[in-house]
């Protein structure tokens, strides 16, 4: 071993350390300037008339994003109620019953996997399965495709949480003469409904900024979304898509603006109630 | 109730684990499916082209002649830039979190870079397009190619915002939180005692750093690489909009390009027949490619995992 006197290497320990702060520096102030942009350019087109009013057909000057909100919650919404019961009830499966069988581990690994495939992919999967069958696009090959993300989400979460609950609880519980499924959803669920909801939020934090699986099942359209299963649905990222990307007016890019920072505020609002949620139940 | 107790609660017991285990199969099935609908669709265009397709350099919709090489060289081009940016810069911010930052701060400052992984893609597209892309244009090729001189280089010449170094730009802030994530956990898996006993034979922070947390979690952290590989390849809307979405191979940086995920999103809407068939064979190109690197990633972690005993 060389001998090295202690000045230097600590000259070049407090260098190493402020070039660590700086880029820490650095990665919080992206943060903060893509926020800044979002606001600033989000925040002066956004008014009253844009929340209540659809979308305008291309090149008229005056429109909301009203339909594309309300295709958002409804495609979303499609979607929970899709994909949640199959990843709460394959959660159970893995944490009470299968969870070290071949079979469990089989499917604890392809969730992790499925949750790394790109949502794009997702998005061509739902085509084929939903809109070249019907022949259409539809708001409803929307929720299947958000739906299909969510499910390992939940499905991991779910398994995670239940995990968490001591055995002494479940053992109670069917000592008592419980059926095994009363003893899940009555008593594990009771204590471990915090996690489970957290779950499902961040899965829908995750799936809500979706754009897309969005672009080959639900596209995007200018009325009013009243018909979910057969024809194309208004949503927030594919409109935001088209204004930003595929429009020469300022006013579209203006509405682009604020949709995203709309979009935005949601998704980070949900994360952030999740985190103040699941900390509570640290405690 | 009282009736036959015993067999009505094996009866109720082999219904729940039946409903929970067919739930629990989708999610197996569902994999398997990608890879069945996807080939299904892409079948015209594997019979068409052949091997070709994965060799030819040309996306002509007009002539009707497909090769996949720009998208697959272009999605490896900007993961590459990605992760050289952003591994080296997620390991000095999970050391700075973990090992140097006061605990006050850095119980700020985790939670702000695990909020940068909750924006959603497009708004990453937007910034990229409306403040990134102008940037890249005006001052840093500019900077690059005159003032440094490197604009003779073929890697440096010509293009401008829109191309291979914008994207890969962008998407590296993208996996940026994740790696920083696991990179976090790993560092804090190192035993204290280890790392106190450098301490005291007088190493200084840094050293402990490189010569003792680093090496005790080098196999943790290469998994982190595999995680922000996997989100690199398969993003699609930050890359759509910086790219240039031009179907073809440069050396340059600078130049316009596109990926398999942008050009699906770019093209599928005017597809039709062996074109929308070649898109699928793109498509199933990136699930393989997506696969490949999450079991790899999977796998890896789990040797870990079982290595290190939990806490990963």
């Amino acid at each position: 071993m060389r001998k090295r006197s202690i000045a230097p290497r600590k000259i070049i320990d407090r260098i190493i350390q402020l070039i660590s702060f700086m880029i820490a520096l650095f990665s919080i102030g992206i943060l903060i300037w893509i926020l800044t942009v979002i606001v600033v350019n989000g925040i002066t087109a956004l008014n009253w008339e844009l929340l209540v009013n659809p979308t305008a057909p291309y090149g008229i000057p005056d429109g909301g994003l009203a339909n594309a909100i309300v295709g958002t919650v409804i495609i979303t919404t499609g979607a929970v109620i899709l994909g949640v019961p199959f990843g709460i009830l394959g959660g159970i499966y893995l944490a009470e019953f299968g969870g070290s069988t071949r079979f469990g581990k089989l499917i604890r690994f392809s969730a992790n996997v499925m949750m790394g495939i790109p949502s794009i992919i997702v998005g061509l999967f739902a085509y084929t399965l939903i809109v070249l069958p019907s022949g259409h696009f539809s708001g409803f090959a929307g929720s299947v495709a958000l739906a299909i993300i969510m499910l390992p989400v939940v499905l991991r979460t779910t398994e995670d949480v239940l995990g968490m609950v001591p055995n002494a609880l479940r053992e109670a519980g069917l000592s008592m003469g419980m059926p095994r499924w009363k003893v899940t959803f009555t008593v594990i669920f009771k204590s471990a409904k915090r996690g489970l909801i957290t779950g499902v939020l961040l899965a829908i934090a995750r799936v809500s900024g979706e754009t897309a699986p969005l672009l080959f099942t639900a596209l995007w359209s200018d009325g009013w979304p009243t018909s979910f299963f057969t024809q194309p649905t208004a949503n927030m990222t594919v409109t935001i898509n088209e204004y930003a990307t595929n429009s020469p007016f300022d006013v579209m890019h203006a509405r682009a603006w604020s949709g995203a920072l709309l979009i935005t505020v949601a998704v980070l609002a949900l994360n952030i109630i999740c985190k103040i949620f699941f900390r509570e139940k640290r405690v | 109730m009282s009736f036959f107790p015993k067999n009505r609660a094996a009866f109720s017991e082999r219904v729940f684990k039946t409903i929970t285990s067919v739930a629990a199969w989708v999610a197996a099935l569902l994999m398997v499916g990608f890879f069945i609908q996807l080939f299904r669709q892409a079948v015209p265009a594997i019979g068409r082209y052949g091997l070709r397709f994965l060799v030819s350099t040309n996306w002509d919709p007009v002539k009707m002649d497909f090769g996949a090489v720009p998208a697959i060289y272009g999605t490896v081009i900007t993961s590459v830039i990605a992760l050289g940016i952003a591994v080296p810069l997620s390991f000095v911010l999970a050391m700075f979190l973990v090992e140097t930052a006061p605990p006050w701060l850095s119980r700020i400052m985790e939670p702000a870079v695990d909020m940068l992984a909750a924006i959603p893609s497009i708004i990453f597209g937007m910034w990229g397009l409306f403040v990134l892309v102008p940037i890249i244009e005006k001052y840093f090729q500019g900077f690059v190619c005159n003032t440094l001189g490197l604009g003779r280089f073929a890697i440096f010449a010509g293009g401008g915002g829109f191309s291979y170094l914008t994207a890969g730009l962008v998407l590296s802030l993208m996996i940026l939180p994740f790696i920083c994530a696991v990179m976090r956990d790993v560092l804090r898996m190192t035993p204290s005692v280890v790392k106190e006993s450098a301490y005291g034979i007088g190493a200084t922070t840094s050293e402990v750093t490189f010569h003792i947390t680093m090496r005790y979690g080098m196999q943790g952290m290469t998994g982190a690489v595999f995680l922000g590989l996997g989100r690199a390849v398969g993003e699609t809307m930050a890359v759509l909009f910086v790219i240039g979405n031009v179907p073809k191979v440069s050396a340059s940086l600078f130049a316009p390009g596109t990926t398999i995920a942008s050009q699906l999103a770019n093209d599928f809407g005017e597809a039709e027949g062996i074109f929308q068939s070649s898109l699928f064979e793109l498509g199933l190109i990136l699930l393989i490619m997506s696969f490949m690197i999450q079991v790899a990633g999977q796998l890896w972690l789990n040797k870990v995992r079982n290595a290190s005993g939990g806490g990963l």
